[in-house]
Order: C-alpha cells, then structure tokens, then sequence
C-alpha cells in the first residue's frame, strides 16, 4: 500500500487535548467507516514516526478524510498533529487500513456502539456512514468519558439524539458528571449494560473501541449479558500508545 | 483491574504492516492456531508491537501466530504459528 500526501484543511478543537483535522487526499480510494490510517511524520534528519489514527469521517467521493487525534502526554506524534499542525501542512498518511472492525451500510442487524474516550472516533465514522447513506438501522451507542469536557463531537450528537432517528445515545461518566444527572460516577456495570445496550436476543453486532482495559471490561460485560462472543468486534489502543 | 496484561491491540492493528507484503488484507482472515487449533480472524489476534516488529499470539492460548520484524535492509516474516490462514475468494485480487 503506498504513502499518499494529504493536506490540512481543516483543524477544529474537540476538547481541550483533542483536534480533529480535516485532510484533503489527492486519489483517496475511499474507505469504508471503522478504518484507520496510518499517519507518518518525517524530520529534517530523517527519523520518521508512524502512527494509526481512526478515521472519523463518513465514506465520500471528496477524498476529505477527517482524523480526531487526542494527545498524549509523552506523545511522539500526536503533540505535533494537535498542537503545531496548520491549515495547508502536509502529512503523509497510508491506508485506509483494516477490513475487520467495520460498518458497512448494507448491513442490516441493530448495531451496539460503545466507546471508551476517544474510542469514539471510529464509531463516530459508522453513526456518520448511516446518515449519509440512508440506512435506518438502529443504532445504539454507549459513550463512556471521563467527564462532559472530554466529550468529542458534542453538537453533533446532541444534534443526532434529538432528531429520534434511532440513534439512542447514553453516557456513563467515570470520573465527574453534569450537575443534577442521575447517576454518579464510575466504571459501568452489569445492570447498566443490560438496561442500555440491545438486548441480547436480538443479536445485535458490537462494536467496542477504547484503550485496552476499556475494551477488556466492556466486552465482558455485553458477554455476560448473554451476547455472543463472535458478534463482538474490539479496537483496542494500548498504553503503548501504538494507537490513535 | 484484575489482569496485569494490558500491553497489547487487536490484530486489525496490524493491517498497515501487513500491507507492504500482502496485496489484501490478510487479518480479515480466519487463522488456525498451530499449538490449540483455535480458528479465529486474525484481527482477533492479540498483537504486541514493542519490539523492532510486531508478534501476533492466539486469543485463546497465546501461542506465537506471525511475527513480522525488521532487521536492516530485510524483513522477516514467521508465520509458522498458523497451520493455515482461511480468506475470502472474493476479497482478492484478479489474478493476470
């Protein structure tokens, strides 16, 4: 697969510590929502760094390919993408990547989301490919964050659960919640999970994204709420920082 | 959390990597496990990338699956682990 330059033309605070940014892809193939990129910075000495972000993004003729990346403390890569990144800079960037953990819209079983922080993004990708494709298909997303700060994409999925299009959003807080919400912080558990994910006699695929122990936990849970194993589809990114 | 072991991503991680050798994206396959015979997709694997390359290990058993490393102007590929990797004849390429 090939290196292909893409160039800034975008750049928009999510939180904080994320951007998202915006790339226009000369020849871009398309990709298909859930995919990633992976992202190479070259210095001037000729050490080069890779990293993979998700694609936030629906699929689209354009060859727009938008990337939220968050920022890692002791990042190598990411400091760079969301702090000294400008409109008009180059970077390149290989892909789409990964043919597994992936929504197409001719999909037609209900979908469970659930994110982990900035797991959010891919996921984000397949509530976008939805809408631009029509499908009505019921999703459900579960978006487990830090607190209402760290949110990604606020406006817009406020936006997607009020409109009542099948698109049920629920947030769990870990750390801190808005005032007055009903339940107070910490990790989700087995009777939430079971009071806003699909049942499991639908047999709705999942979709889990998230860092590792996110990932680890969430699936557990949906399994021992009686969904099957092999309808669970997991993105991990690691303390390693080897994703997103 | 109870399991120390938290230092590694999904196979699907892998894809970018894998893609300078194979002309379709071999994680979307079903591997059998050489040691347990566990059959599952590759993206399934449990992928460690400290190393100067990355070591896919089975899901159920950990075993070895693939490794792909880096060493110099080469790169080695151990794929010993699988007694067979399974994909999709439509996803591949035409041949000629």
């Amino acid at each position: 697969m090939m290196w292909r330059v893409g160039t800034v033309v975008a750049l928009h605070d999510e939180t904080p510590t994320a951007r998202t940014i915006t790339l226009q892809v000369t020849d871009w193939p398309s990709h298909v929502a859930g995919q990633h990129v992976d992202v190479r910075l070259t210095a001037s000495d000729g050490y080069s760094a890779v990293r993979s972000y998700s694609i936030a993004s629906a699929p689209n003729a354009e060859g727009r390919v938008e990337l939220t990346v968050e920022r890692l403390p002791d990042g190598e890569v990411s400091p760079y993408l969301t702090r000294e990144l400008a409109t008009g800079d180059r970077v390149e960037l290989r892909g789409p990547i990964g043919g597994w953990f992936v929504w197409r819209s001719r999909q037609t079983e209900p979908i469970q989301l659930m994110a982990g922080g900035s797991g959010i993004v891919p996921l984000m990708a397949m509530i976008r490919s939805r809408a631009s494709a029509g499908s009505t298909v019921p999703f459900r997303l579960l978006y487990s964050v830090r607190e209402p700060g760290a949110v990604f994409y606020r406006d817009e999925l406020q936006v997607i659960s009020s409109r009542g299009d099948s698109v049920a959003i629920t947030y769990a807080y870990t750390r801190a919640t808005p005032k007055g919400w009903p339940r107070p912080p910490g990790r989700v558990d087995t009777p939430f999970i079971a009071e806003v994910t699909w049942p499991s006699k639908l047999i709705p695929t999942s979709y889990v994204c998230g860092p590792t122990s996110f990932v680890e936990s969430a699936a557990a849970l949906l399994v021992s709420c009686g969904n099957r194993p092999d309808k669970i589809r997991t993105e991990r990114f690691g303390p390693t920082g080897g994703r997103k | 959390m109870s399991s120390p072991n938290y230092d590694y991503l999904d196979g699907n991680a892998a894809a970018g990597e894998l893609s300078k050798v194979f002309a379709v994206d071999i994680t979307t396959g079903a591997g059998r496990c050489a040691e347990c015979g566990t059959t599952r997709c590759l993206a399934e694997a449990h992928l460690y990338m400290h190393g100067p390359g990355l070591v896919a290990r089975c899901p159920a058993c950990e075993h070895v699956l693939l490794r792909l490393v880096n060493v110099d102007e080469h790169m080695f590929l151990d794929v010993r682990g699988m007694t067979y990797l399974r994909l999709e004849t439509s996803g591949l390429p035409e041949a000629g």
